[in-house]
């Protein structure tokens, strides 16, 4: 439904080329970007440091540059201009260029690190994780790793297109401060404070590599054996912070989606979102609007917080002892915790919201059912084997498919070509959870201002989660949707002022109006009532 | 089973139908000479601008009108047989109908310069305007000049549109001050400014004499009215407003004046057809409103009751308190009630006006001088709740009441800057001033 005009061509159409001046601060970044890949491909620069700093400053000062100039001549207000003929936003020739060059990138990343240059065990590291290496020592003491450069770009990418981001809204305080926001979250609890704290360890203490604001799920592996070990040898701050990555899932998240919606996390903090909104803004618009697409989103997503679920609960379930000795927690308690815990979440949804679920019950319905057969199964066949897959491998599918290939390659990789949120709309079990308790138990929703719609589409085009804002501000109904991250872009991008991101009483949150307002009292009453 | 017939698939024809769906189970046939699909006239702009694509302005997805088994055609209905209840199409083709609803909507005024019909001279109407404005216009290389002829919504947005291409314009004015026949004098005012920032060539009190040809009858310049002054372009815009589509329906029995004539129920003068939307005419308007009403949002409004008449339940249109918004460039307006410009403005109509130091924002608020009523206000950069001045307005409440609530009223997303206080000290000054 949504496919914008492929400009295949380099050039066309002119009104929407590159000035001379952007076109140098391209380069610039392009010349940083090519040192990085000079040293990938293991050309050797005599004094490192220097040579790593003149690309970042290079990549980063091409991006701000080019920002200025595109956004700061001209008057505040929404700068979409040529979004569909641009080539790399419209999945144009550029588009596939910096897809693939993306996804090669995570390819090696995750599956090929040492033609980074990843040293093996002992030995010194080169080409491009060498080049991290000054770096890495001045901030935590060690040589580089891959995730290490990874992060720092990450970092970087946010830093730089943030600023970008700021400049283009600059008119919206609301996407000014989530920005900074992010930006700052990323920039410390991402990547500063970790590497800090690793320089805390030593050989009698260590904590595991810990980003406080990555929750699980999506920091899938936050209960596996080495990372609780690690965390309960390390004493009361390990103690502390074990405690802290439980009570942020079942605590914290919970008090702040009810709140807030799932925008606290999704467009605020997390660094998925981060990335997809800062560097992804420009192709926010690919996401697909079509019915299907939503179809298979509901499907996608609740079957990677099914087995994001059974994952953890069988990698736990594997540790943990069979009487209180090592773990005060037993195989057989921690799995009633579980079931428990899930069969009264269950029930309170079906007795409290069935008639807002319609629909959906039965997705819930299923999944409930699929996991609480499989702890049973963990019990009857004692964790050994899950139905012939051990919980080793199950975590390892988990980690490739899941982790590798969606978050990352097709997730982040192929933003040019899916658009920005495709992980968060498809893939990520967080976003599923928090998305759920949205929908249901939360004071969030998008206001629409009466009859003022003008069916004109842009909230659509620009949702980046693929929802059909306008189905439903044409119709003068508020949004109540679990995918929405709460970017608010489509209440930016608004011409004619109709949406807003409200947290409001449950009551009247969700409404549906068949006469909108503007026609006289009466037959809006006749016609609505229901 | 009824055969509806629909003449137009505008917002109009397309809410009837809709509503009709939702409410039975008559055939319905939506005809259309324009496109295939229904798409969002409103958003036009944003094809050219490159915002969206003409996809993204269907509000439906193709399916959709298979699924509600709602029929359509694509052709161009010449002539309307009233006795034998059938259409005859531009190529030959007839149908017949049970009822027939006519929207039609508008097409681009004219009126009458000498070259209005030159290659490269256009109005801002159709899906056809907008792809004749590709060609034509489609960099500043190819055109090096627009010359935009009328300072009303359209044309502001087809200057906006140019100056996202980087295509010089110029923009001919009738009036002193953009659209003040509307407008209250210091928004207006704001707004001249905000287009001259917008370094487009503002021409005030200034009229179009003349449209000069090259020797390819294209058009190559302008000749303005006061100073005789030529103007070198490769484009001319039309955009002094529109008027009803009715030529076709000229030559029937229905009658016709500026529109097609109906009464509230949207009924013609014949049996069983009917007329809603910018073509419609009506025989008396409801409290100032005008008998043609070329909005959106009315034809939204006759469409939801027309398919109730159309459905046994017969139903006046009977608007509610008058709304309406647009967009300036980068500053929104949105009207709630009647603030009247200086032309139409009654004795008794009393404004208090505010404006923001960075020229960008002000509200004018309308009220009875003697018993302190509130009419209406206008707001521009700064977003406001229609629901509460829906309210307002029914329970009559006073000016000093609004000014003192119009937090209840801000629609400003979250973090915004507030200006009630700003406003309401102003609002004291003014009455202690009296
Ligand atoms: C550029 C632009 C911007 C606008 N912006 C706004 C806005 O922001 N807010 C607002 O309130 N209003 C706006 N309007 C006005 C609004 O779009 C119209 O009021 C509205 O679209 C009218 O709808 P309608 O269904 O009555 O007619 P239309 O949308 O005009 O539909 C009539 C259809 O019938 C077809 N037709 C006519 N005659 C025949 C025939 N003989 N055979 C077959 N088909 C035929 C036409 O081709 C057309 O497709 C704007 C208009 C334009 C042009
Ligand atoms: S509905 Fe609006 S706020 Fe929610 S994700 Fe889409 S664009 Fe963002
Ligand atoms: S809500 Fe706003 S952006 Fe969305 S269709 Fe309506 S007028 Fe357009």
């Amino acid at each position: 439904m949504n496919t914008p005009n492929p400009s295949m061509s380099l050039t066309k159409p002119e009104a929407f080329d590159l000035s001379t001046k952007q076109r140098i601060y391209v380069a610039m970044g392009m010349i940083g970007l090519i040192i990085l890949a000079l040293a990938a491909f293991n050309v050797t620069f005599p004094y490192r440091p220097l040579a790593l700093t003149t690309a970042l400053v290079l990549i980063a000062l091409g991006a701000i540059l080019f920002a200025n100039d595109l956004y700061l001549g001209k008057m505040e207000g929404i700068k979409n201009d040529g979004v569909m003929f641009k080539s790399i936003s419209s999945r144009g020739i550029w588009a596939w260029i910096s897809g693939i060059a993306f996804t090669s990138f995570y390819i090696l990343l995750y599956f090929r690190a040492e033609w980074l240059g990843l040293a093996k065990e002992g030995a010194e590291n080169t080409g491009l994780v060498a080049l991290f290496d000054p770096l890495s020592k001045l901030l935590n003491g060690n040589p580089a790793s891959q995730w290490f450069v990874y992060g720092t770009l990450y970092t970087l990418a946010i830093l730089v297109f943030g600023y970008k981001f700021l400049l283009k809204y600059r008119n919206n305080s609301y996407q000014r401060l989530r920005t900074f926001s992010v930006m700052f979250f990323q920039l410390s609890f991402a990547f500063l404070i970790p590497e800090f704290m690793s320089r805390l360890n030593s050989e009698s203490f260590s904590l595991p590599y810990y980003d406080l604001k990555n929750i699980w799920p999506l920091n899938y592996y936050n209960f596996e054996q080495y990372r609780v070990d690690d965390f309960i040898s390390a004493g009361n701050a390990g103690l502390a912070l074990l405690i802290f990555g439980l009570l942020s899932i079942f605590v914290i998240t919970p008090i702040l989606t009810y709140k807030y919606g799932k925008r606290w996390y999704c467009s605020w903090v997390c660094g998925c979102g981060g990335l997809a909104e800062t560097a992804g803004d420009s192709f926010r618009h690919l996401s697909d609007k079509r019915q299907f697409a939503w179809k298979i989103e509901r499907w996608v997503v609740h079957s990677v917080v099914v087995f994001v679920t059974l994952m953890t609960t069988a990698v736990v379930y594997s540790y943990l002892g069979e009487d209180s000795s090592t773990y005060w927690l037993t195989k057989s308690t921690f799995l009633i915790g579980v079931g428990s815990l899930l069969t009264i979440v269950f029930a309170l949804v079906m007795i409290f919201k069935r008639e807002q679920l319609a629909k959906d019950a039965q997705y819930g319905a299923i999944g409930y059912f699929v996991i609480i057969m499989v702890l049973i199964g963990l019990h009857y066949f004692n964790g050994s084997d899950l139905f012939l897959f051990r919980a080793e491998s199950l975590r390892q599918y988990y980690g490739f498919l899941i982790g590798a290939i969606f978050s990352g390659v097709i997730g982040t990789g192929f933003y040019p070509i899916f658009g920005n949120r495709v992980w968060c709309r498809f893939g990520c079990p967080m976003a599923a959870i928090l998305g759920f308790q949205q929908r249901l138990f939360s004071k969030f929703r998008i206001t629409t201002n009466g009859g003022q719609c003008i069916s004109c589409g842009n909230c659509s085009t620009y949702c980046e989660m693929g929802i059909d804002v306008r189905a439903y501000a044409q119709k003068g109904e508020n949004i109540v949707r679990s995918s929405c991250v709460g970017c608010g872009i489509c209440a930016a991008v608004c011409p004619r002022g109709v949406l807003k991101l409200e947290n409001d009483g449950l009551k009247g949150r969700i409404n549906s109006n068949d006469i909108l307002l503007g026609n006289d009292v009466n037959l809006m009453d006749l016609v609505n009532e229901k | 089973m009824e055969h509806i017939v629909i003449i137009g698939n505008g917002i109009s024809g397309v809410t009837t139908a809709r509503h009709i769906r939702k409410l039975s189970d008559h055939k319905i046939t939506i005809i259309s000479a324009e496109t295939e699909h229904f798409f969002s006239r409103t958003a036009l702009m944003y094809i050219y601008m490159g915002h969206m694509t003409y996809t993204h302005t269907k509000p439906y997805e193709d399916w959709f009108w298979k699924k509600n088994r709602i029929e359509l055609k694509k052709a161009y209905v010449e002539h309307i047989d009233t006795d034998a209840k059938s259409l005859k199409f531009a190529d030959g083709d007839t149908m017949t109908y049970d009822k027939l609803v006519v929207a039609t909507g508008s097409k681009v005024n004219k009126f009458g310069w000498p070259g209005q019909d030159l290659k490269g001279v256009q109005g801002l109407y159709s899906k056809q305007d907008v792809d004749q404005l590709e060609a034509d216009a489609p960099n500043n290389k190819v055109c090096k000049r627009a010359v935009i002829v009328g300072g009303g919504l359209i044309g502001i947005e087809l200057a906006e549109m140019l100056n996202s291409r980087n295509i010089p314009v110029t923009f001919l004015v009738r009036e002193s001050s953009f659209w003040n026949g509307v407008l209250a004098e210091g928004e207006s005012e704001m707004l001249n400014r905000h287009i001259k920032n917008h370094h487009i060539d503002l021409r005030l009190s200034t009229n179009l004499k003349a449209i000069k040809a090259d020797e390819n009858g294209r058009v190559k310049s302008v000749i303005i009215e006061e100073t005789g002054e030529e103007l070198a372009c490769d484009l001319v815009g039309l955009t002094a407003g529109v008027s009803p589509n009715i030529e076709m329906i000229k030559n029937t029995g229905i009658k016709t004046d500026k529109g097609v004539i109906v009464n509230k129920y949207l009924e013609t003068n014949i049996k069983d057809v009917y007329a809603l939307g910018d073509c419609a005419e009506q025989q008396d308007p409801a409290h100032n409103r005008p008998p043609i009403e070329a909005v959106w949002y009315t034809g939204r409004m006759m469409g939801e009751v027309l398919a109730q008449t159309l459905c046994g339940n017969k139903m006046a249109y009977n608007p509610g308190h008058w709304f309406n918004s647009a967009k300036f460039l980068d500053i929104e307006y949105q009207t709630y009630g009647w603030v009247f410009g200086k032309k139409r403005r009654p004795d008794y109509e009393q404004h208090f006006h505010w404006k923001h130091d960075d020229d960008t924002k002000c509200i004018t608020i309308a009220y009875h001088k003697e018993s302190r009523q509130f009419l209406g206000i206008n707001t521009f950069g700064i977003r406001m709740k229609q629901v509460v001045f829906d309210q307002w307005l029914t329970e009559k409440q006073d000016v000093d009441h609004v000014v003192s609530h119009l937090k209840k009223a801000n629609f400003d997303p979250e973090f915004y800057a507030h200006y009630e206080k700003d406003i309401q000290s102003a609002f004291e000054a003014v009455l202690q001033r009296v």
